[in-house]
């Protein structure tokens, strides 16, 4: 049966609590600040999407320089706080932490991060001031992390931005397609606002690209345009079946639980996600903390070739989901147009494929599963019809660059998941900074 | 099992850890509870003219997280009555017969005022007197403490004053607020002092309070000048100690080591440099006096390890150790070796070497890790990237002799052998 409302305000409240609480007291930051070696040419760093100098601003904490610590931070990643919660941090800053090398807990990068900027956020300091208007004028299309980076770096030197959102709120992804226990949509919105605070910056939401404005009006009206437009719905899994009720996106299930709150999200007893990407495990987890009896994550390769990180395929196992390898969706079956049953066709390993890993072939063997919700988490597509609609160059509907931001049509950039196809904030944020730096060339 | 008891100048105890002439000497309480953790004596705390106090009194140097790397005081003398800090004395030897009592005294700066203090704290049973030549604050504005070890004639006044009276063994405490220690020290001998000790606290200033711009320690908006102990001064305690070993007339008497010392290393490195005991407050009034469980421990592990019977046998073994600059081998040369298979590529040898010393080390970029290598023609043997590494035996210091035989700067020059080797 898939229905909302199947906990208590309490429950609800306990099980998307933040899953990495802050420090609760300065000494306790000071002690881990204290271990970090201040390491040269240091592998945290160069870990890092972004470069944010990591040695550096712990130091600062010990120094009890706080502000220059998030100034150290927002120079590189003006989400600094944001990324702080939902890096996988484990593949980049801290797992590259020397102290992993002789065998020691890495420092908590992410944790003395979130210290300073939030400190930052909650205390509104401005820590950087916009040069005098150039009377340049720019407009992002997306508000997300890399149409925010961009926006601010391009304000900062006098440049005057408007973003169009086709959203309500600002904070693409960050606001509306991550697990809660990470981020809370309030903390986006403040975020949001305090990355505004620097001036120079207009949103214009509700508005998109395509129906509301096209690339033609923005070049017409603006010395640049900025496409940071994201990407769309999860992959369908073309399948018989797909059309019945209870089949849904990891996207858009993510969606309604952040903008219209827990309760108000219909989960099923029995589900199934497919697909083992960051989204599958946040949706996955997040059925399981909306009170589903059951939940199952079906994936196609084994271990060895997961996108996701040991450390968020440990919290989908903690939350109790059940991981099946080697399956691929066949077919769903159902009753009165509700799923009803899952059928998976068994995979075995083939030979590597483009991304190196080894690929699935389907065997000749099936099961099935009893499902009442199925959720769709393998990647997401692309924008096509928006990007084939224009003149720009794409690959299946990802827009193609040169230079890391420069598209082919002149004074049009673009950065973040439309040129990637989808990576982590943190890339969108570095694509954003390319993108300010392409254009305050190209209008100079 | 080592014997690691203590016997100086005929006064025993189990153990040579001494509480020094400070707070946690002061009284019965306090000492009392520091024979029961087992220290083996006391300097009980310097007895005078009474004196009042103020609030606050201490104040301390953080590093790196750690609390205490070097702590200062501004308390003066006992301020509680001679006759109850007499009473009080007379109960912990009854109590603990077998440890150190000796009484620190700064009498004011007549003879009578020392004879007739002397007399009555032997009267209570004193085994011994700690003279305090060395308190750096308060005190020596009224021209006492240190303002009588900086003068080796004033101070060489007042031990014949209280020689002349006592009939235990005297020790008299030396300041460090001087260029050298030996004057004062060897002006003491003579007149008389049957041993010494040092170092008393360092004048300093531990920081300000940089919302309120006063000093440390605040007392009422104002701060002073206060004495400096704990971990931070171990490294001058030690050379003042060398030199008072090394120089004819004062290596003649015994010599109880103070300053920083805070395990049984210390001690074994305070007792190396020649002395006989060792005094401890800094380490004590950080964590209480069960410090005093891993001393006695320590030292007696280590001493059976290195086959010592008793704490004389190595009393001193390192003070010839210590030479001048000058009879230093000029044809010895190390250069440092980086283990890679130990390396965590921080990089901090690197950094450390480029910009400070000698770009000795040879950096190949890595993604995330660097390779870090010596450039061994490069590399003068300095240390500091051994210094600076995080990991343990990581960077070794490797001997690569200049040439087999033995020579120094006297003879170089002599020898007229090149100067210019860069």
């Amino acid at each position: 049966m898939i229905a909302n409302n199947r906990l208590t305000e309490a429950e609800y409240a306990e099980n998307f609590s933040d899953i990495h609480p802050a420090y609760t007291n300065p000494n306790a930051a000071l002690v881990d600040a204290n271990r970090c070696l201040f390491c040269y040419d240091a592998p945290c760093t160069k870990s890092c999407p972004t470069s944010i100098d990591v040695p550096k601003f712990i130091k600062q904490i010990t120094t009890a320089n706080i502000k220059g610590s998030a100034h150290t931070i927002f120079s590189s990643n003006i989400l600094g706080a944001g990324c702080s919660k939902v890096c996988p941090v484990e593949k980049l800053c801290e797992g590259s932490c020397v102290y992993n090398l002789l065998d020691e807990a890495p420092i908590p990068i992410a944790l003395l991060q979130r210290y300073s900027t939030e400190k930052a956020i909650a205390n509104n300091w401005q820590l950087f001031t916009r040069k005098p208007s150039t009377g340049k004028k720019v407009a992002i299309v997306g508000a997300g992390p890399s149409g925010l980076s961009c926006a601010f770096n391009l304000s900062k030197e006098g440049v005057d931005v408007t973003i169009y959102e086709k959203e309500s709120k600002g904070g693409g992804l960050m606001t509306y397609g991550i697990a809660a226990y990470k981020v809370t949509p309030e903390f986006c919105e403040d975020e949001v606002n305090y990355i505004l605070s620097i001036g120079g910056i207009e949103i214009k939401y509700n508005m998109a690209l395509g129906t509301d404005i096209t690339i033609a009006e923005l070049q017409s009206q603006y010395d640049a345009v900025y496409l940071a437009f994201g990407v769309g719905l999860a992959r369908k899994l073309n399948v018989p079946g797909e059309d019945l009720t209870g089949v849904v996106d990891a996207i858009s299930f993510i969606y309604d639980l952040r903008a219209n709150g827990y309760s108000s999200v219909p989960v099923g007893d029995k589900v199934a996600v497919i697909g083992l990407g960051m989204t599958a495990i946040d949706a996955a987890t997040q059925a399981k903390r909306l009170g589903a009896k059951e939940v199952s994550i079906v994936y196609r390769r084994t271990q060895d070739e997961m996108p996701c990180t040991q450390v968020e395929l440990d919290i989908a196992m903690l939350d109790g989901c059940k991981l099946i390898w080697l399956a691929a969706p066949k077919e769903v079956l159902g009753a009165d147009g509700k799923a009803t049953h899952l059928v998976c066709s068994k995979m075995k390993l083939g030979e590597p494929d483009a991304s190196g890993r080894r690929s699935p072939v389907e065997t000749d063997e099936t099961f099935i599963l009893e499902v009442d919700m199925v959720i769709k988490a393998a990647g997401q597509m692309p924008f096509e019809a928006l990007v084939n609609g224009s003149s720009l160059n794409n690959k299946s509907g990802k827009v193609s660059v040169e230079d890391k931001s420069v598209t082919s049509i002149n004074g049009v950039f673009a950065g973040g998941d439309c040129v990637n196809g989808g990576k982590e904030v943190v890339d969108a944020v570095q694509a954003g900074k390319d993108g300010a730096k392409a254009i305050l060339n190209f209008i100079a | 099992m080592a014997d690691i008891s203590s016997n100086f100048l005929g006064i025993k105890s189990p153990n040579p850890f001494w509480l020094a002439s400070a707070p946690p000497t002061d009284k019965k309480i306090n000492v009392l509870r520091a024979f029961e953790a087992g220290w083996g004596g006391v300097v009980w705390k310097t007895l005078g003219s009474q004196v009042k106090n103020v609030s606050s009194r201490y104040s301390a140097v953080d590093y790196g997280g750690s609390r205490i790397m070097g702590f200062n005081n501004i308390e003066l003398i006992s301020d509680r009555p001679l006759a109850i800090n007499l009473k009080e004395i007379t109960e912990c030897i009854k109590l603990f017969p077998d440890r150190a009592m000796i009484v620190s005294l700064m009498a004011d700066n007549d003879r009578n005022s020392w004879h007739e203090l002397i007399k009555k704290c032997e009267d209570a049973g004193a085994m011994g007197f700690e003279l305090n030549f060395g308190c750096p604050h308060g005190m020596t504005e009224r021209g006492m403490g240190a303002s009588v070890g900086q003068d080796p004639e004033i101070a060489r006044m007042v031990v014949e004053w209280v020689m002349e009276k006592a009939t235990i063994p005297v020790i008299t405490k030396l300041t460090p607020n001087v260029h050298s220690v030996v004057p004062t020290g060897k002006a003491v001998v003579e007149a008389g002092t049957n041993a010494l000790s040092l170092i008393n606290t360092i004048q300093s200033v531990t920081g300000i309070d940089l919302d309120t711009l006063v000093p440390n320690p605040y007392v009422a908006g104002k701060s002073v000048f206060g004495g400096y102990c704990g971990p931070a001064v171990k490294p001058i305690a030690l050379k003042f100690l060398t030199t008072i070993a090394q120089n004819e007339t004062t290596s003649k008497v015994p010599v109880s080591g103070i300053g920083g010392v805070s395990t049984w290393k210390d001690a074994v490195e305070f007792m190396l440099l020649g002395a006989s005991t060792v005094q401890v407050c800094t380490a004590a009034m950080k964590h209480g006096f069960r410090i005093v469980e891993d001393m006695c421990e320590g030292l007696n592990n280590w001493m059976d390890e290195k086959g010592y019977a008793k704490i004389e046998d190595f009393i001193g073994k390192s003070v010839e150790k210590i030479t001048h600059w000058e009879d230093l081998d000029i044809n010895y040369h190390i250069t440092a070796k980086i283990n890679q298979d130990k390396c965590i590529h921080c990089g901090l040898c690197y950094i450390a070497c480029e910009d400070t010393s000698h770009q000795s080390i040879k950096l190949d970029y890595g993604k995330p890790y660097n390779t870090y290598t010596i450039k061994e023609e490069e590399c003068v043997g300095c240390n500091l990237c051994k210094l600076v590494c995080p990991v343990d035996q990581c960077i070794t210091m490797e001997e690569h002799r200049v040439a087999p035989e033995y020579i120094n700067w006297k003879q170089w020059q002599e020898q007229g052998l090149p100067l210019n080797d860069h």
